[in-house]
């Protein structure tokens, strides 16, 4: 199991080296480059000079890379030009509401989806399978800020229960907090319940074919204890899989809902970064969201091992 | 035989509906957006103060947005735009997953430097990728054809590449590779071929991605940017006259579903079609 | 005469498809008395296997299925059970031993929490008594160091350990009826006479009437006192294992027994095969079931389908002609030494 861990962090430095190097080129494709393109078409060749200088655009471009690396593994993001503060410090600030949508997200979307799947494996090819399934065709091609724009449409205009914008910290209250975040937590949640019903109910339907899913009705089991003991665990592994892949389309999807609702969270800074032009937050900002994308996936793949036996003693 | 085999399959696929289904909108809309200026007696920049924000009527079907402009002809011509974003996204990424993910699995030095770039690519959240690429390159139409041809083309490839290693392994290949077969004709006479099927279900779920992902990135006012009529800047607009203007939000999000849920259904219906399990089950 | 444990009366387990109703199981009636080991013997695709699982509606979950006659296990009728009686029944009163017991065993759960979960479930008995009765039955089916393998994971055993495994869980509620569906098809052929054997043993310790279903008359041979042929979803040969190798009646038992390997015959001799394969249920010929590969059809057969005759007390067959077939039979097998 240590040798797994081992083996599956070292195949990160690859992916990371890449990650980083797409990020730190990200900045150098802008026509004309960064310093240029910060200070508007306006600015003096001796502008730009100075700009580049400042920012240490004029070295050659693989110590940039190095040095910039080498800032990244101590912890140090670089600062914002616009902001007057740390990248580091701009991501700590703005993390909150985006990590709290991205996990009633998917709660939502776990509560709505695997019950469904299961429901609808179970009662396979009957109306209320197609019907879920039909809905949850639906569902997935209804984007996050479109269904949001409808939540909002509705709830703003027709149903009063909720608010349709704006944003409480937790120290305003458990519920305030939560309140604020079901109508985006719902735009955002429901491509991913619809994906994980999907998935559910296709990985049900594999395991309920199996000989031990008999066995378990020939003990005499209730069929609740037939599904959700002996399939669902077993199930389970492909779902794990997926509900990572999915958190990674929440964080994105958020950035997108968080300016429907207006959340100051990581979409916002992104957002305004982009119009002032203020690339070393971009950068920060996606740099963030992949590391922690790339390291929720790493845990569910070391999850597998204490859901499944034969994993654990299987992989080298 | 053969023959007999495809005229069996075109009839199979025929009959699934989800397929029909799908196909039957999407050509619609395309066809909408191909004949807008057949269609509509309105341009899509014709302005006109005074029937600003009117709602659905006779004269303007679907209502006029904030500066008077025909919401139905903004967007029919804005399918031109989305529609057509998302059909050379699929293209150009298609063919460049193809070369990359055929190649990879050919040489196996290639292969590590080439997976390795696809898997630090994968592993950037898509649409934080295309916008970090879109504060880069400016807003325009084009940029975000090669925001989101770099986003999407790695996992193309991978779907190739993984299905080009089977073919690979087979000892046929290994039979031709004996008879002095050069690599070239072996790539594109041999492996290529087997891989299209796979290829072409992923490219029209790319198709239904790179829609959505315009519409978010005009949404955001970071892709094609106003006056040219996108589906999703006519949105971005919308946000702003919500309350005020329904039919702003309605019918561009209405019109996005119906394009995405038929590109779903086509691609579902392809891969049924061209799923070896159940072609399996057939013969 | 004792009654019977289990009693099925006139059977059929009709399946609803697409295509429409396919009758997989079509009339089958016989009865298992206490200690007795039955066997039901027929090529796969002739309706044992649903037969079995029939008799605790194991397909109800899976199929849209549906039953007719009668299975009356202690003069209660299974088929007409309520879904909470129907489980008291499975896994206490009767189990089932699986072919393949690598597939049939919860990979993601031990041996011990396999076995313990009937255990509680049906002896009410705690964890901890579920686990000291899980070893003992483990020990009792030949498996070495119990206490230890209780904790092992299925994948972790080997098939022949597996498979006790099964026939502990099976066992362990004490059944009176145990159902052992080729228990021993999957296993390696010295494996097989273990698991044989341990069946017999527990079969004569405990005295549960045992269903044996098989493919293999051999095995019927080693083990069963009694045995039933079934072809298409029907009994077409039924009487006591001595007298089903002696005097066959029914051609197609015939063509089963003649196509055994022996290792005392000659070698240069074919081995005889029965010449077509089972049709398919969904068209099953007229008359007689077997006529389309049967050699001694006629046009009797064709047309009309024969009753199940008694020949003698414990000798049922389906046949019109078996008079004269086995009267043939008889000649060849002399003719050859048998």
């Amino acid at each position: 199991m240590l040798a797994y861990v081992a083996k599956r962090l070292l195949s990160l430095v690859p992916v990371l080296f890449v990650v980083t190097i797409v990020l730190f080129l990200i900045i150098h494709v802008t026509p004309g480059g960064p310093a240029a393109s910060i200070l508007g078409l306006e600015a003096s060749g001796e502008e730009i000079a100075e700009l580049n200088q400042e920012l240490g655009l004029d070295r050659p471009i693989a110590l940039q890379y190095v040095s910039w690396v080498g800032k990244v593994l101590r912890g140090d993001l670089g600062n914002s030009i616009f902001m007057n503060q740390s990248v580091a410090q701009a991501i700590r600030e703005h993390a909150g509401p985006t990590l709290s949508l991205a996990i009633i997200a998917q709660f939502i979307a776990i509560a709505l989806a695997i019950p469904f799947g299961i429901w609808a494996a179970y009662k396979r090819g009957t109306a209320a399978d197609f019907t879920l399934m039909g809905i949850s065709l639906l569902g997935m091609a209804v984007p996050g800020f479109l269904l949001g724009l409808f939540l909002m449409l509705l709830f703003g205009v027709h149903l009063q229960w909720l608010p349709v914008a704006g944003y409480k910290e937790l120290s305003a209250g458990f519920w305030e907090h939560v309140k604020h975040l079901i109508l985006p937590g719902l735009s955002l949640g429901t491509i991913q319940a619809a994906l994980i019903t999907r998935m559910t109910r296709s990985s049900m339907l594999d395991v309920l074919n199996l000989n031990y899913i008999k066995t378990a009705r020939s003990k005499g089991l209730r069929e609740s204890g037939v599904l959700l003991k002996h399939a669902f665990r077993n199930a389970f592994l492909p779902i794990l899989t997926v509900l990572g892949q999915t958190f990674g389309t929440l964080v994105t999807g958020a950035v997108v809902v968080e300016s429907i609702f207006n959340i100051p969270g990581l979409g916002q800074l992104i957002l305004n970064s982009i119009a002032r032009r203020d690339y070393s937050v971009i950068q920060g900002v996606v740099l963030v969201a992949t590391l922690l994308y790339v390291g929720i996936n790493l845990i569910i793949d070391l999850l597998y091992g204490a859901v499944d036996p034969r994993v654990r003693l299987d992989r080298k | 035989m053969r023959r007999e085999q495809r005229s069996l399959a075109i009839r199979r696929i025929g009959g699934s509906p989800a397929f029909v289904a799908g196909a039957a909108i999407f050509l619609l809309l395309a066809a909408l957006a191909l004949f807008a200026p057949w269609l509509t007696s309105y341009g899509p920049y014709d302005m006109k103060v005074t029937e600003r924000l009117n709602a659905p009527s006779g004269t303007h079907l679907l209502g006029t947005d904030e500066f008077g402009r025909d919401l139905l002809t903004r967007l029919m011509y804005g399918a031109r735009v989305s529609i057509g974003v998302g059909l050379v996204v699929a293209l150009l990424s298609s063919l460049l997953g193809l070369l990359i993910g055929v190649y990879a699995a050919y040489y196996k030095t290639l292969d590590h430097v080439l997976m390795r770039i696809c898997d630090g690519l994968v592993a950037i959240p898509g649409i934080l990728l295309a916008i970090a690429l879109m504060a880069a390159l400016g807003a325009s139409a084009l940029n975000v054809v090669i925001a989101l041809t770099i986003v999407f083309t790695p996992n193309i490839a991978r779907v190739v590449r993984s299905s080009a290693l089977i073919v690979k392994e087979q000892t046929y290949i290994e039979a031709m590779r004996a008879q002095g077969a050069g690599d070239l004709r072996i790539i594109w006479r041999h492996i290529v071929p087997n891989t299209l099927s796979p290829l072409l279900v992923q490219a029209s779920f790319v198709f239904a991605e790179a829609i959505i992902s315009e519409a978010a990135l005009s949404f955001l006012g970071a892709g094609v940017p106003a006056p040219e009529p996108s589906w999703g800047n006519i949105l971005q607009a919308s946000k702003l006259v919500i309350y005020k203007a329904w039919w702003m939000v309605v019918f561009p999000g209405a019109i996005i579903v119906l394009s995405v849920l038929s590109l779903n259904l086509l691609g579902d219906g392809l891969r049924d079609w061209l799923d070896p399990r159940v072609k399996g089950k057939r013969t | 005469m004792p009654t019977p444990l289990l009693a099925i009366n006139q059977l059929k387990t009709h399946f609803h498809t697409e295509r429409g109703k396919v009758t997989a199981v079509n009339g089958v009636s016989f009865s298992v008395k206490q200690g007795e080991i039955i066997g039901i013997v027929g090529e796969s695709g002739c309706g044992k296997s649903v037969m079995s699982q029939s008799i605790v509606r194991l397909l109800d979950h899976t199929d849209d299925i549906s039953y007719e006659g009668e299975v009356l296990f202690d003069g209660r009728d299974l088929l007409r059970l309520s879904p909470a009686e129907l489980r008291a029944v499975r896994g206490n009163d009767i189990a089932i031993v699986f072919q393949d017991p690598q597939a049939s065993l919860n990979p993601v759960y031990t041996i011990g929490e396999q076995i313990g979960e009937v255990i509680r479930l049906h002896q009410g008995l705690s964890k901890k008594q579920a686990r000291q009765r899980t070893i003992d039955m483990l020990r009792l089916t030949g498996i070495p160091s119990p206490e230890v393998r209780v904790d092992d994971y299925p994948h972790e055993l080997s098939g022949g350990m597996q498979q006790r495994a099964m026939i502990a869980m099976a066992l362990s509620c004490e059944p009176r009826l145990l159902i052992a569906d080729e228990p021993t098809t999957a296993l390696d052929v010295t494996i097989q006479a273990q698991i044989l054997d341990l069946i017999v043993s527990l079969n004569e310790r405990l005295g549960m009437g045992v269903l044996f279903i098989t493919h293999d008359l051999g095995v019927v041979a080693e083990i069963c006192t009694g045995v039933k042929v079934m072809y298409l979803g029907q009994i077409v040969e039924e009487t006591t294992t001595e007298r089903l190798f002696e005097s066959p009646l029914h051609p197609y038992t015939q063509g089963l027994i003649a196509s055994i390997p022996r290792l005392d015959g000659d070698r240069r001799e074919k081995l005889h095969v029965i010449e077509g394969s089972v049709p398919s249920l969904a068209n099953a010929p007229k008359g007689c079931g077997f006529s389309t590969r049967c050699p001694y059809a006629d046009g009797k057969c064709r047309e009309t389908e024969p009753p199940l005759r008694q020949h003698r007390s414990d000798h049922g067959v389906k046949c019109w002609h078996y008079e004269a077939i086995a009267e043939g039979w008889r000649e060849e097998a002399a003719g050859h030494g048998r």
